[in-house]
């Protein structure tokens, strides 16, 4: 592989342009009007631009709620980092937890500096703007102008822009169960920042900007299972089979090495996506309600679903199974969660978890790709699934808001919604593989193969994990 | 002196030891191992991998005795970890040359 620059140089690169952007506030802020004055809770006096400022009232229940809801999608990360860590060798649980956490440092800052501003600001169809750089204009004492024209706008935009946070942070370390065992962590680094940039954030804006195309055309994305699941399973399958199998896959040993970790991350992760469907609603309200009762159920049936395929088609149900199970459930759900009802929530769950299972135990062992972690297998195929279904069960009347499904009524949701998803998949797809192509260029992807042996552990981080 | 090595079935390990501390032997060491003699093996999944696993976790237990005791601890050990089923385990038997004490220094039968 070609290297543009010694990792030595990148490194110090990297230093450098971190240190150049602790500056950058300093000169923001010079440039910048009065900062926002603390406004009182209750209603301020109107400014002169009273047309697009709205009083700053905040409803401390739905503060308090999304506060909590932003924390527990943060859970959410190392739960990913301990339910992927268990299922890898010994040799590589450090370097497996490290993709997952290392992302709530990069995608932080990304996010402060210009992610946020990028894609939730007002721009264009596709992308927004730099207007709220280093949040610049986002203000913990004024409201999120977000879903205002929905009589929201009840929280602070902070807290908003805190609650997004999370979510970008999660969505590029699931990316990281493709490329299990054999990633290179300065690699992993780049990758992900650029990834955040260029295909998280534009999915984010055409979903949920409010100028963005597929929330003007109408498709319905409750709590992000195109802009996470969809985008990330699908890079994953890109990434999987642009880098390659590990060595010696399939017919060398690779068992997950403490499942019992396997399973605690699961626990965090059925108990954080409560925080990413339910607060979803941006509000302490019964849509936020019935998308946790919906998220629950749909875990609930999935798992259910998944232990008794594998129990009938291959003999035993495994605890790997359960988790896997729930997993697919949530992922499902999640695009659907406060679009549906109960119904509609048990259907998903097992419909998008038998599609999950067939995926990730039938098909990926025919093909012989080796998406170590299924990363595919659940979130591309259930997200995928799950939204498509969306199309299918979901109900208006309930909450009043969303729109009606092909079972009540109106087949012409599944096709917004197949748009969504096509769209997602080719955008993802293809910006994916040029940017393997270019960090593969730049430092390689890969690890060498005598490290591969070694393990992550001791290559990439200096570190065992377990000392004896 | 002859080495006592016996690959046993883990549960019995706490019997094993309490019935060789009935007959004077303390001193022993013991390691989890993995493997199998005529004992079938099974069938591990994880998701859609299969794995015919064939290694069974086993204890070795050694201890190093005078040569009148040996028979005596070989009765011990199968009395405390049979079970009648294939995989109950297998001893054997090896000759030392010394023994040396480390903390006196002292060699031979002494030292045990």
């Amino acid at each position: 592989m070609m290297h543009w620059l010694s990792p030595r140089a990148w490194r110090t690169s990297a230093a450098l342009f971190g240190l150049l952007l602790s500056l950058a506030p300093t000169l923001a802020h010079a440039q910048e009007a009065s900062p926002a004055a603390p406004a009182a809770a209750t209603a301020a006096a109107p400014t002169a631009d009273a047309a697009a400022t709205v009083a700053p009232v905040f409803d401390s229940g739905d503060t308090a709620w999304i506060v909590v809801s932003a924390a527990l999608v943060l859970l959410m990360t190392p739960g990913l980092a301990f339910f992927y860590g268990g299922m890898v060798r010994r040799k590589n649980v450090l370097g497996t937890l490290m993709q997952s956490f290392i992302a709530m440092g990069v995608i932080t800052v990304i996010w402060v500096v210009c992610g946020y501003s990028l894609g939730f600001s007002e721009g264009g169809p596709f992308i927004g703007g730099l207007k709220w750089a280093f949040l610049n204009g986002v203000s913990a004492s004024e409201v999120s102008p977000y879903y205002m024209d929905r009589g929201k706008g009840t929280i602070p935009h902070q807290l908003y822009m805190v609650f997004q946070m999370m979510f970008a942070i999660i969505t590029p370390a699931l990316i990281s169960g493709a490329f299990a065992e054999r990633k290179k962590f300065s690699a992993y680094l780049l990758f992900i920042t650029l990834w955040s940039l260029v295909v998280y954030i534009p999915i984010a804006h055409w979903v949920w900007g409010s100028d963005g195309w597929l929330y003007k055309l109408g498709a319905l994305d409750f709590a992000g299972g195109t802009v996470v699941h969809i985008s990330s399973g699908v890079t994953a399958l890109v990434a999987a089979l642009f880098i390659g199998k590990r060595q010696g896959y399939p017919h060398e040993e690779m068992r997950p090495h403490d499942l019992p970790m396997t399973l605690l991350g699961t626990g965090l992760l059925w108990f954080g996506w409560f925080g990413f469907n339910g607060g979803s609603s941006l509000a302490a309200d019964g849509l936020g309600v019935a998308a946790f009762v919906n998220t629950h159920v749909a875990a609930g049936a999935a798992m259910l679903v998944w232990v008794l395929l594998e129990w009938s088609m291959k003999g035993k149900p495994t605890a790997l199974g359960a988790a896997s199970g729930a997993v697919a459930g949530l992922v499902g759900i999640t695009p659907a969660a406060g679009f549906v009802n109960v119904i509609g929530a048990l259907a998903i769950g097992a419909l998008a978890c038998a599609a999950c299972y067939f995926a990730s135990v039938v098909v990926k062992p025919k093909l012989g790709y080796d998406d170590s972690l299924d990363t595919f297998g659940v979130h591309g195929v259930g997200g995928t699934v799950g939204a498509i279904l969306t199309g299918v069960f979901a109900v208006k009347s309930f909450a009043n808001v969303g729109a009606n499904g092909l079972l009540y009524g109106d087949p012409g949701l599944v096709v917004k919604q197949l748009i969504g998803v096509g769209a997602t998949w080719a955008y993802a797809g293809a910006m994916s593989l040029i940017l393997l192509v270019v960090v593969d260029k730049a430092l390689g992807l890969r690890v060498k193969k005598e490290a591969e042996f070694s393990g992550l552990d001791l290559t990439q981080h200096g570190e065992a994990a377990y000392s004896m | 002196m002859t080495k006592v090595e016996a690959i046993v079935r883990p549960e019995k390990l706490n019997q094993l030891k309490l019935e060789l501390e009935e007959i004077d032997c303390t001193g022993l060491t013991v390691a989890h191992v993995l493997g199998a003699g005529n004992q079938a093996g099974y069938v591990e999944r994880h998701r859609g991998t299969e794995y015919r696993i064939r290694l069974h976790p086993k204890i070795r237990v050694e201890l190093v005795v005078p040569d009148p005791m040996v028979e005596q601890v070989i009765r011990t050990i199968r009395n405390a970890c049979i079970t009648g089923e294939i995989g109950d385990g297998k001893i054997f038997l090896y000759r030392v040359i010394d023994a040396v004490r480390i903390r006196t220094g002292v060699h031979g039968n002494e030292a045990l």
